[in-house]
Order: structure tokens, then C-alpha cells, then sequence
């Protein structure tokens, strides 16, 4: 992983790395990053929105839980992923699996 | 996080503090420390606000200020005699039977808490203009920035535009330098000479004002690009290929006639326009609010001793009006203070005598945070330059010419615009257009903005997710009563 990119590498500790698949892509992180930092460190700025309508999807607008741009799936539960800690082996989703929908 | 599991006493909370800022922290301390039953909601992972923003496990290796202040508030609170729920996301708060319902989403799931008293603590939220490709990625808020770089301690770009107004821009300017980024340039909404015009409240603090200094002087010498008086006009290209062109203003925001749009190759955009007070919980609870741009907008209204005009219910912080981390905890200790006096725990002698001095560090500390907020305002003439395909409401999709053409149908308040254009009915509940969309009322119909309005509160104060609302409730064991016969 080329750390050196966008995380501050200089006089900085981290914690463990980890990593956890996005849309079954690996996503490298370390422990303590929310899912949004370590998707924007990757390189993903966006993904494909719901359909017509609706808020554009990023990685990073507001970064505090406000815009719900950066709202993702993991385990069929909408989460926002400036809010969310990266764990180790997570399934991180841009929309739920069919299975985990409420009907 | 949550040190140990939550258990709210049988008669419930003296006090529940919404928030673990600055103010809601030190409102929570003072509250078990004059021995009220207390508890603290807030929807990070662990204390400190935007301001003392941590990311558990990533750490300076030399603590800076700002670092020391944010741990120390947290030990604080996690010594006291307080339930802390941390990543706890409330989503309604109800008066009934003269307690407050305060109702909650965490990681175990729903809860509710209930409290005699409620302090409302949630700050700030950032003030956004609208522009060409405001919503394209690699866009994000100058508080957005500021969270990547102080918690994450990661780069919005490698070349980055810093553009809007308020002394965030200096701030992520400097830490973008300090972690090796690039300023592509730093576009100020005012002329430079509008920070020199506020030099006697900004000497208040002659700390923060000198630290300024130091900072504007090493961007300036590292050869930053500065625009001032300048506003965004728009952002093209695609990530990390980005082009932000600006163009010179006047005081108002209105584009000057002789003024060159210049465009400036980057990779980021982070932009933003100052401070407003975060209402939507006292909106919801109806409590008076009034509007004051010198203290960023609309704010409700509290009274010397922050006590809002609800019984037991208090606000501090920049909820109140945006004046600063620095008086936010002395706002905090007086609505504490003020709870303990209300809920006949402390006698008025005692009151008095520990209110007074916070009340006076309050209006010292305030003194600068104020000038702040002035000096991250814009004036009207900012939207009024907006073209009328830009996106105003992200959420809806809904340009200025949809917005125009609601208001020129008879749309005068910001409750008209939301029903007939759904403006602000999105999933961020109109916190990143309400603003703009009031100010291109204002500009179109010459009302005030206490006449135009703000939305009327509603639940829930966020997305939540209803599956996980509904917890392990059973739909099969609704007793459902046998069909009538036909």
C-alpha cells in the first residue's frame, strides 16, 4: 500500500493494519480510521448513487455524520461511513444484497 | 467508548447532556460534580466535538494543544459519576409527563433516556454556498478538512484549493502544508483587509491572534497563492483532475464587472463559509430562536444563565449563537449550574456564587470567538452571482431556476419553498442548503431572514435505519383480530 500518498505518515501512530473488502474489492486500512478516510486513502472518491434522485455519493463531504453522502451497507444495515470505525474483514457494500432486504 | 454498560436509575436522570463538545462535556462534569445523577449522549465514538475530534489508535507522536486539551476533557468526563453514550445517534426527543424523552439509536441498539433536565450541546454545523459542481467528488466542507486531518490525520489532496472564508481556511491551509500537501491556493470570500478591521476584538486573545499571524506569514512565505476577496465560481473536471475557478467579488459577494475569473488546477476542493448554530433538536422541541448574523444565523435563544424559554430545558455551546470552544465550557458549567438551581439541589447562594465568575470568563472567552464568526460570513450577493443551473438542494437535485421559479410563484418563507419544491426534505434534512436557499428568498422578495424563516423541527433529527429501530420486535406476534365475515 503507497501510504506516503494522502495519509500523513510524519510524527504520526497508527494502529494495526487491516483490511476489509468494499464491493469485493480489498481495502487496505488501519485500525482507528473510519471506512471513509480509508476509502479516500484507496483512491475512491464516489460510487454509483440509488438510482435517478436523490444525493450524489462520496466518500467525503461533510466527514461528521451530516450530509449522508457517504451512507454504505454492512450486513444489511445502512451505516455512514464517516461514522464508522474500519475493522478488520468487514463487508462493505455500496447497496444491500437483495437476501438482506426487509420486504 | 462506552466504559460500562448503561443502566439509567429507576427515577431516571437528573440531567441528560446532549452532545460531548466543548460545552456538553464540561456541562456533564459540573452537573455530577454538584452531584446530580447525569448521563451524556453524544454520536462519536468518544468525547471532544468537532474541535478535540479523535480517531481512537491514530495519534500525533508529540501531542499538540489542542490534542492535551481534547484528552484532558475526556479523562475528565470519564472520571466523573457519568453515563457516557457514546456513538449513540438520537433521533427524537419528547416532553411527556413533564420528563424529557430522549430517544436513541446506539451499537446495542434502540434506547431511550429519560431526564428531568435536558442541556442541548450539539454546536456547529458548516455554513456551504452553492456553486458550479459543488457536488462533484473531491469536494468536501473546510470542517470536513479539518476532521481528515487533526483525527484521521490524513490529506483532503496532495494539491489542494482552500476556499471560502473564516479562519478554517488558515487553519487547513497550515496543517495541509505541516502534512506535506500542497496549496494550490487559498480563495478568501473577504478583502485581507477585513481581518486587520477586527484587530481590536481579535486581541482578546492575543494568543490565537498571534498564532494566526505566525500562520497567514509561513503560508504566505511558502509561496501559497492567496485570493482575496474571491469566491469560488465553479469546480470541473473529475477527481483527482480538478479545475476551481474563481472570481473577484465585492463586499456584498456580488462579482465585481471588471474582474478575471482565474482557474487554478487541484485535486481537492475544501470549502467553506464559517459556522451556524446546530437548532435541530431546540427547533424540534419548539424553543424560541432568533436570528443574528453576528452569531452565525439562527440560534436559540437562552437567557443569562442559558436557560432556553421551556422549563428545564438549556442550551450552551454553539447551538446558542457560535462564539467558540473557548467560552463553550463556561456556557456548559452555567446551564449545569442553572439545572442544579432549577431541580432544587443547590440553594440560590450557592448558585450565585459559583455562576458569577463562569458568567464573566463566558463573555471574555466569547469576545473572540465572536469576530470569528463575523469574519467567516458572506454577504447575499454571493448567491446572487450563482448561475441558475447550479444545484442548490444536493439531496433533490433542485437548481437555482427551480428555486427561483417557487419564489417568483409566491415561496416566501423557508417552510413554503420545502412544500412546494421538497428543498431541504433530503436525507441531510436541509442542513447543506437551508442557508443558501433562504438567502436567494431574501435577495428576491427583500424580506428579512426572521421573516423568511427556518424549517420546522421534525423526527427524526436523522436517518435511521426502522429495522433497527424496531429491534427484535416480532411482527408475527401482533394479535391480530379474525377477519369480520363477510
Amino acid at each position: 500500500m503507497n501510504d506516503a500518498v494522502l495519509r500523513i505518515v510524519d510524527g504520526v501512530e497508527r494502529g494495526a493494519a487491516i483490511r476489509f473488502r468494499f464491493d469485493g474489492r480489498d481495502i487496505d486500512a488501519y485500525e482507528g480510521e473510519s471506512v471513509a478516510a480509508a476509502l479516500w486513502a484507496s483512491g475512491v472518491r464516489a460510487w454509483p448513487g440509488e438510482g435517478d434522485g436523490g444525493p450524489p455519493s462520496r466518500a467525503v463531504f461533510c466527514a461528521m455524520g451530516i450530509c449522508q453522502q457517504c451512507a454504505l451497507w454492512i450486513g444489511g444495515v445502512r451505516v455512514e461511513a464517516c461514522r464508522t470505525p474500519a475493522r478488520d474483514g468487514l463487508d462493505v457494500r455500496t447497496r444491500p444484497r437483495s437476501t438482506e432486504i426487509t420486504p | 467508548m462506552n466504559a460500562r454498560p448503561i443502566i439509567e436509575p429507576r427515577e431516571g436522570y437528573d440531567v441528560v447532556v446532549l452532545g460531548a463538545g466543548p460545552a456538553g462535556a464540561a456541562a456533564a462534569i459540573e452537573a455530577a460534580s454538584l452531584g446530580l445523577r447525569t448521563a451524556i449522549a453524544d454520536e462519536q465514538v468518544v468525547a471532544g466535538g468537532q474541535v478535540y475530534r479523535v480517531a481512537p489508535g491514530i495519534a500525533p507522536v508529540r501531542a499538540d494543544q489542542e490534542r492535551t486539551d481534547g484528552d484532558r476533557i475526556r479523562a475528565e468526563l470519564g472520571a466523573g459519576n457519568i453515563d457516557r453514550c457514546f456513538a449513540h445517534r438520537v433521533w427524537h426527543v419528547e416532553r411527556a409527563n413533564d420528563r424529557w424523552h430522549i430517544h436513541a439509536l446506539g451499537p446495542e441498539g434502540p434506547r431511550t433516556l429519560h431526564a428531568a433536565a435536558l442541556i442541548v450541546a450539539t454546536g456547529a454545523q458548516e455554513r456551504h454556498l452553492p456553486f458550479a459542481g459543488w457536488e462533484r467528488p473531491g469536494v468536501m466542507g473546510l470542517a470536513a478538512a479539518t476532521v481528515m486531518l487533526k483525527a484521521q490525520r490524513m490529506l483532503p489532496g496532495r494539491n489542494v484549493v482552500v476556499a471560502g472564508a473564516g479562519p478554517l481556511l488558515l487553519v487547513v491551509a497550515k496543517a495541509i502544508v505541516d502534512g506535506g500537501g500542497r496549496v494550490a491556493a487559498i480563495v478568501d470570500a473577504h478583502p485581507r483587509s477585513a481581518w486587520f478591521a477586527s484587530a481590536a476584538d481579535l486581541l482578546s486573545r492575543p494568543d490565537l491572534a498571534a498564532r494566526g499571524m505566525g500562520w497567514y506569514r509561513a503560508l504566505h512565505s511558502a509561496g501559497v497563492p492567496m485570493h482575496h476577496g474571491c469566491l469560488l465560481r465553479a469546480v470541473d473536471g473529475d477527481a483527482p483532475a480538478l479545475r476551481a475557478s474563481v472570481f473577484p467579488v465585492d463586499r456584498e459577494g456580488r462579482a465585481r464587472a471588471d474582474g478575471k475569473a482565474v482557474t487554478i488546477a487541484c485535486d481537492a476542493v475544501c470549502c467553506g463559509y464559517g459556522l451556524m448554530p446546530a437548532t435541530d433538536v431546540t427547533r424540534l422541541l419548539g424553543a424560541s430562536h432568533a436570528f443574528d448574523l453576528t452569531l452565525g444565523g439562527w440560534h436559540v435563544v437562552v437567557d443569562d444563565d442559558q436557560r432556553c424559554n421551556i422549563p428545564r430545558l438549556y442550551a450552551a455551546g454553539d447551538g446558542a449563537g457560535v462564539v467558540g470552544a473557548a467560552a463553550a465550557p463556561w456556557q456548559g458549567r452555567v446551564a449545569a449550574m442553572a439545572a442544579a438551581r432549577d431541580l432544587d439541589r443547590i440553594d440560590t447562594a450557592t448558585h450565585a456564587s459559583r455562576a458569577a465568575p463562569a458568567r464573566r470568563e463566558r463573555i471574555r472567552a466569547a469576545r473572540f470567538g465572536g469576530v470569528m464568526t463575523r469574519i467567516a460570513n458572506v454577504g447575499d450577493g454571493a448567491v446572487a452571482s450563482l448561475a441558475s443551473g447550479v444545484t442548490m438542494c444536493q439531496c433533490e437535485r433542485l437548481t437555482r431556476a427551480t428555486l427561483d421559479a417557487a419564489i417568483a410563484d409566491g415561496c416566501a418563507t423557508v417552510n413554503d419553498l420545502k412544500g412546494a419544491t421538497r428543498c431541504g426534505m433530503g436525507p441531510c434534512g436541509g442542513r447543506l442548503c437551508e442557508d443558501a436557499a433562504a438567502r436567494l428568498i431574501a435577495l428576491a422578495t427583500g424580506h428579512t431572514r426572521t421573516e423568511i424563516g427556518q424549517a420546522t423541527g421534525r423526527p427524526p433529527l436523522r436517518p435511521v435505519d426502522l429495522d433497527a429501530l424496531a429491534g427484535d420486535f416480532d411482527y408475527d406476534a401482533l394479535p391480530m383480530p379474525a377477519t369480520a365475515p363477510l
